[in-house]
């Protein structure tokens, strides 16, 4: 009875499965794709990396690529690449919200000789810690194929190419023309009649503005566009790697604006996924929503709900300086790690993928997507395609997305500070969330 | 008094027989004890020790996971990037206190969560144990219902609430009409209400595990100690609370030590939720989040780690001195 064994037989035998489990996943995520490399009769290329390897032995490619239609798309991409005269790829998917998780800890294992990832100093980040591998002489040969401000988002901090892109896609505002048109709404340039058309909105019983962030990440991107709009580009970039302070004027009025938008935005978007939201507009309970292509044209698809109605519009602009000149458009690509394998086959892929066919090849189950390269237009692009690649190409630069441009501990931060300013948008509190952003970009960025 | 009398062999209680000393043992036997040991505690070291030790060496630095460590001091004021894996002090514990917005509430969040645990869904879960016991009608189809959320994962049990509590399309808003966009109760967004309905959901769980636990130590009770009581005329209430309650101290001990561990490593259900963000920051998840992921700011989550750590050796230590104490009693009345 009084045994002080007692405890150990009420022991939750879950925890010691779990955690079973997760040693042997661990384990065979360190091994696996250790194990296939080593099937393959490439030389090892030693630290150095660079050329070793040869163009004709397979390489391994870790994707991030996990549902269903993009990994489609993406085992397509590869069985091109093999059949232009490239070596045999083969593929290993992992759901993408562990494949960013486990990145740091991936690299510095065993990892595949080429890996998905996005660009901008999300991939400066990595590349400065020497975990990829330099890409000059690929950009030598797919360089013509893309913009100059193309390759600066593919360009590390110390001036190499460490990236070749496939695909970005833009942050507007959207909306469903049949929706519009019945009521009368015209498209907003200027934010007075953005504001007018959110009363009207309002007036008529329609959420003016679809808005969740139950994950954190998608009301960064009303940050983003806008500092953008109201403070430039080059501000965003120097704020996103605080050479800008957060207790900045230029921050305050960003959030000022925004909290004269807020009565129009859809209330509890802390509890609310996007996915929802999304919902909100396909059902007209919404009159417009503010995201990337890739989730809401996305979702349509998902939803089965009327894509040919879905239309969209870039951010009004706000400061008549740099009027619509901005947005965010993530662009996401594939990088090379330094420990691979087979890196002149890892190249061989990439000098392939960096081509306007081979990013028509990927894009032909992809409707919201669009391709990188200078004046492609996918025979398979849909309307919103057609009108992505047109509202992209007018900017005067991109920016990637807060998660992308900053350092992931300070976009971090942010998500916390952005969600208590949803609660409590009043200015004494956007003050106090300025200062706690300020504080902690010290400590993130220097020390 | 004659001498025979005091012969142990033929007075009083029979002695407890001698241990067998370690030096009766064979060698055979000394090998399979040597392995059946060493093998746990070998594993027990590598595994648990280790990585804890590491831990608390890691909080003192400030590292994101990449190359080496070095025994070179911060430099203040440079990029992050060119401090990697130097020496930090305490700097970490000093930012968790000061700056980091999300330490202290997760501290509170844990305190309540064991505090609505404790007196919430540990006695609940002995309320149903003590009503299956007394045998009611259909009592076994009770007892599945009630353990059933305990043999679903804490994820799944996430996902099933987030039906419910969903603001437009959940259950909860849907009956009591409030799922308009106008009118909706933010469950789990509202950083007033988050917390309170993802605990509603852990003593849902929570409650029959300690229901089991409690069936378990209920059946163990002798039925004599009931009738006698019952004889002495004694009512249900006074029966429970002055007879079996204290015969159940093993197993309430037991009780306890689970509740204080499962509101510590209170993790899942709110990382499912909105991953530990907005008003359901817990310890256990600032800790991941920020030595899992991109992030990996190594030094700072090992330094949290130890802040939990720390708070968890007070119940682990009681237990220990509770359960040696008892050991050390000798066997039997005296």
């Amino acid at each position: 009875m009084t045994s002080p064994r007692i405890p150990q037989n009420f022991e939750r035998p879950l925890a010691r499965r779990g955690l079973l489990k997760g040693m042997g996943a661990a384990a065979a995520f360190a091994t696996v794709p250790g194990a296939l490399a080593a099937c393959s009769s490439s030389k090892s290329s030693g630290s150095s990396g660079g050329n070793a390897g040869s163009v004709t032995s397979p390489v391994t490619f870790g994707s991030n690529y996990s549902d269903a239609s993009p990994k489609a798309a993406f085992a397509a991409l590869c069985a091109a690449a093999t059949a232009a005269g490239g070596p045999k790829v083969t593929i290993n998917t992992v759901d993408h919200n562990t494949f960013q998780t486990n990145i740091t800890s991936y690299l510095q294992g065993t990892p595949d000789d080429l890996f998905t990832w996005f660009a901008g100093y999300r991939m400066q980040y990595f590349a400065a810690q020497g975990l990829a591998l330099p890409l000059d002489d690929v950009w030598a040969k797919i360089g013509g194929n893309f913009s100059a401000s193309v390759k600066t988002l593919c360009t590390g901090l110390d001036g190499h190419q460490y990236f070749v892109p496939i695909y970005n896609y833009p942050w507007v505002v959207f909306y469903n023309k049949s929706h519009f048109a019945s009521k009368g709404y015209t498209v907003p340039t200027t934010w007075d009649d953005f504001i007018a058309l959110c009363k009207k909105m309002k007036a008529d019983g329609i959420v003016p503005l679809a808005f969740a962030d139950k994950d954190g990440w998608p009301a960064l991107g009303t940050f983003d566009i806008l500092n953008m709009r109201i403070n430039g580009y080059d501000y965003h970039q120097k704020l996103m790697k605080h050479q800008v302070p957060w207790t900045d004027p230029g921050v305050a009025a960003v959030f000022n604006q925004w909290a004269e938008l807020m009565p129009y935005m859809q209330t509890g978007a802390n509890g609310r996924i996007w996915q929802d939201a999304a919902k909100a507009l396909e059902q007209k309970q919404a009159g417009m929503m503010f995201q990337g292509t890739n989730q809401v044209a996305a979702q349509y698809v998902t939803d089965n709900a009327n894509l040919a109605d879905l239309d969209f519009f870039p951010y009004p602009s706000i400061n008549p300086t740099y009027g619509q000149d901005y947005m965010d458009a993530p662009t996401d690509g594939f990088m090379i790690s330094k420990k691979a394998k087979n890196p002149a086959g890892a190249k061989a892929i990439l000098e392939y993928i960096g081509t306007a066919a081979a990013e028509s090849t990927f894009l032909k189950t992809d409707q919201w997507d669009v391709g990188v390269a200078t004046g492609l237009q996918a025979p398979s692009y849909d309307a919103i395609q057609t009108k992505s690649v047109a509202a992209i190409s007018s900017c005067k630069a991109v920016a990637q997305f807060m998660d992308r441009d900053a350092d992931p501990a300070m976009a971090t931060a942010m998500i916390s500070i952005i969600q208590k300013f949803i609660d409590d948008p009043s200015t004494g509190n956007i003050t106090s969330l300025q200062s706690s952003a300020e504080q902690q970009a010290k400590s993130i960025y220097t020390s | 008094m004659t001498d025979h009398e005091l012969d142990p062999a033929t007075v009083g209680a029979p002695r407890a027989p001698r241990r067998r000393r370690l030096g009766r043992l064979s060698g055979r036997d000394k090998a399979v004890v040597a392995v059946l040991l060493g093998l746990p505690i070998l594993i027990d070291l590598v595994f648990i020790w280790g990585p804890t030790l590491g831990t608390i060496g890691l909080s003192f630095t400030k590292w994101n996971g990449v190359g080496g460590l070095s025994t070179k001091t911060c430099q203040p004021n440079v990029p992050s990037i060119l401090n990697n894996g130097c020496l930090y002090g305490v700097q970490n514990y000093h930012q968790a206190a000061t700056i980091y917005p999300e330490f202290w509430p997760a501290v509170r969040h844990n305190l309540i969560w064991l505090a609505v645990f404790v007196f919430f869904a540990t006695p609940l879960g002995m309320l149903f144990a003590v009503l299956i016991d007394r045998g009611i009608k259909g009592s076994r189809m009770y007892q599945s219902i009630l353990f059933l959320p305990v043999m679903l994962s804490l994820a799944l049990v996430g996902i099933i609430w987030e039906f419910m509590y969903s603001q437009n399309y959940g259950l909860i808003n849907t009956v009591i009409g409030h799922n308009h966009n106008g009118n909706a109760i933010d469950w789990l967004g509202n950083p007033k209400l988050n917390l309170w309905s993802v605990l509603v959901e852990a003593t849902w769980r929570q409650a029959g595990y300690v229901m089991v636990l409690y069936l378990a130590g209920l059946k163990a009770v002798d039925p004599q100690l009931r009738e006698a009581a019952v004889m002495d005329g004694t009512n249900a209430w006074q029966t429970f609370w002055k007879v079996v309650f204290p015969v159940m101290r093993p197993i309430n001990i037991v009780v306890m030590v689970v509740t204080v561990i499962e509101s510590l490593r209170a993790f899942d259900l709110v990382y499912i939720t909105n991953k530990g963000i907005n008003g359901l920051e817990l310890l256990s998840v600032l800790v991941t989040s920020n030595i899992v992921g991109e992030t990996q700011r190594v030094g700072f989550g090992s330094a949290l780690g130890v802040v939990l750590l720390v708070i968890s050796l007070v119940p682990i230590c009681t237990f220990l001195y509770l359960t040696f104490r008892r050991e050390s009693q000798p066997k039997g009345a005296r």
